[in-house]
């Protein structure tokens, strides 16, 4: 399952009213590190798309949901489980330590 | 795969791309394994890069990194963006595991792994870092809009940081432990003339508080050793590198800061058929250029070294 954009009015619904766990990857164009770790969340999503959904939030476009989570790094990937910010995984790490920081949800 | 390459190359700044460049052309065949977040190496967050010969009017650090890519990639290297995860360099054939489980074995090794940024080495530095604290100017400048923030450090880097944050901040104070900087002198010139950066000389970072983010940091006079507080929302370290050797600790022969030792002015490591280039090896003069400059070299050593 591919990565989906989520924004300001979709927040609600398709992050803290998700059944399952949302990755918000918190991201913009011009950060390089960001743009290193897109294509890992791809991999991610596609292997693990059951166990957790992974949803991009453009910063520059939707600073008021990165204003409300203090969001001063990117990319800042934090993991939502009813509503809660769970984990909270600050820059671009390769696939296998991002695979150790989310295997609880991946179980 | 089972065969043995005749080189790989490990890490992908301007030292790896341009050994890459000089192995495909010495027809070797070479494979760069580039990294996975880290592709492109410390240039990917550089904005303008205004002394790099041959641009006229500058270039952005991303660009240049992407043309030296398409240029390895024009003569044949094959470019690997993942990780080397483990490497064992002390036989003839040299094996190296990258991040998807794959083992790759070659006649020889170029070490050009780079550096990664050096802590203050803070408890709460690590713990508010994403809230407040950042090692990223170019990525994390943008939250910091009309704020009071501080950079620490005293070299180009911080002084790069610290004008390209006032294009965010309402101030940036440059805070430095000594009492002049080590920034080329056209940088330092520029960020003096820059009436959003005020400097803090002879001060250090003792500790940052905040409680879910940065609020003031606790500084030390390093004169007279008096302490204080300054209120600050952003702290933006830039205190220089620190090489990236953690892998090959106990191969190779590292000296007392973990830089990679070479043979006189070659790229020879104290292994047979490993060479090492870049940041890895340079204390001094840390540019893109003599980055460059050392990854043709190490690229020329061991062509010479396959000769043989």
């Amino acid at each position: 399952m591919a990565t989906s954009k989520v924004t300001t009015a979709t927040f609600d619904a398709e992050v803290l009213k998700s059944s399952t766990p949302v990755l918000v990857d918190f991201w913009a164009e011009w950060c390089g590190p960001c743009r290193a770790v897109g294509p890992i969340l791809e991999e991610i999503s596609d292997e693990y798309g059951s166990k957790i959904k992974i949803v991009k939030l453009n910063t520059d476009e939707e600073s008021a949901i990165a204003i409300k989570y203090g969001i001063t790094s990117i990319p800042s990937m934090y993991v939502f489980v009813n509503g809660e910010v769970v984990t909270q995984i600050v820059g671009a790490k390769p696939k296998p330590a991002l695979l150790k920081d989310l295997a609880s949800f991946l179980a | 795969m089972s065969d043995v390459r005749n080189v790989v190359i490990v890490g992908s700044g301007p030292a790896g791309y341009t050994a890459a460049i000089y192995a495909a052309r010495a027809q070797l065949d070479p494979i760069i394994y580039e990294g996975s977040v880290t592709a492109g190496g410390a240039l990917m967050n550089t904005t303008e890069v205004e002394n790099f010969p041959g641009f006229t009017d500058g270039v952005m650090g991303p660009d240049l990194m992407d043309s030296m890519r398409k240029q390895a990639k024009r003569f044949g290297a094959e470019l690997i963006t993942d990780d080397i995860v483990e490497m064992d360099l002390s036989g003839d054939i040299k094996v190296l595991k990258d991040g998807s489980g794959n083992t790759v074995k070659a006649k020889s090794v170029i070490l050009a792994t780079g550096s990664a940024y050096r802590e203050i080495g803070l408890v709460n530095e690590k713990r508010l870092s994403g809230h407040g604290v950042s090692w990223c100017a170019t990525c994390d400048g943008f939250f910091f809009r009309g704020q009071t923030i501080a950079v620490v450090g005293g070299g180009d880097s911080a002084v790069e940081e610290a004008t390209f944050l006032t294009r965010f901040a309402e101030k940036v104070v440059l805070i430095h432990r000594r009492d002049s900087l080590r920034a080329s002198k056209i940088m330092a010139d520029r960020a003096k003339a820059n009436p959003k950066i005020e400097f803090m000389w002879n001060t250090e970072v003792i500790d940052v508080l905040g409680a879910d983010k940065v609020e003031a940091l606790k500084l030390r006079n390093t004169v007279d050793g008096t302490e204080s507080e300054r209120a600050f929302t952003g702290l933006f370290v830039a205190i220089g590198h620190i090489p990236r050797s953690e892998l090959i600790i106990g191969q190779i022969d590292l000296d007392n800061e973990g830089y990679v030792i070479c043979e006189g002015r070659s790229t020879r490591t104290n292994l047979k058929g490993v060479f090492a280039c870049g940041d890895l090896v340079d204390h001094t003069y840390r540019q893109a250029i003599t980055a460059a400059g050392s990854g043709c070299a190490a690229a020329l050593d061991a062509e010479k070294f396959l000769a043989h």
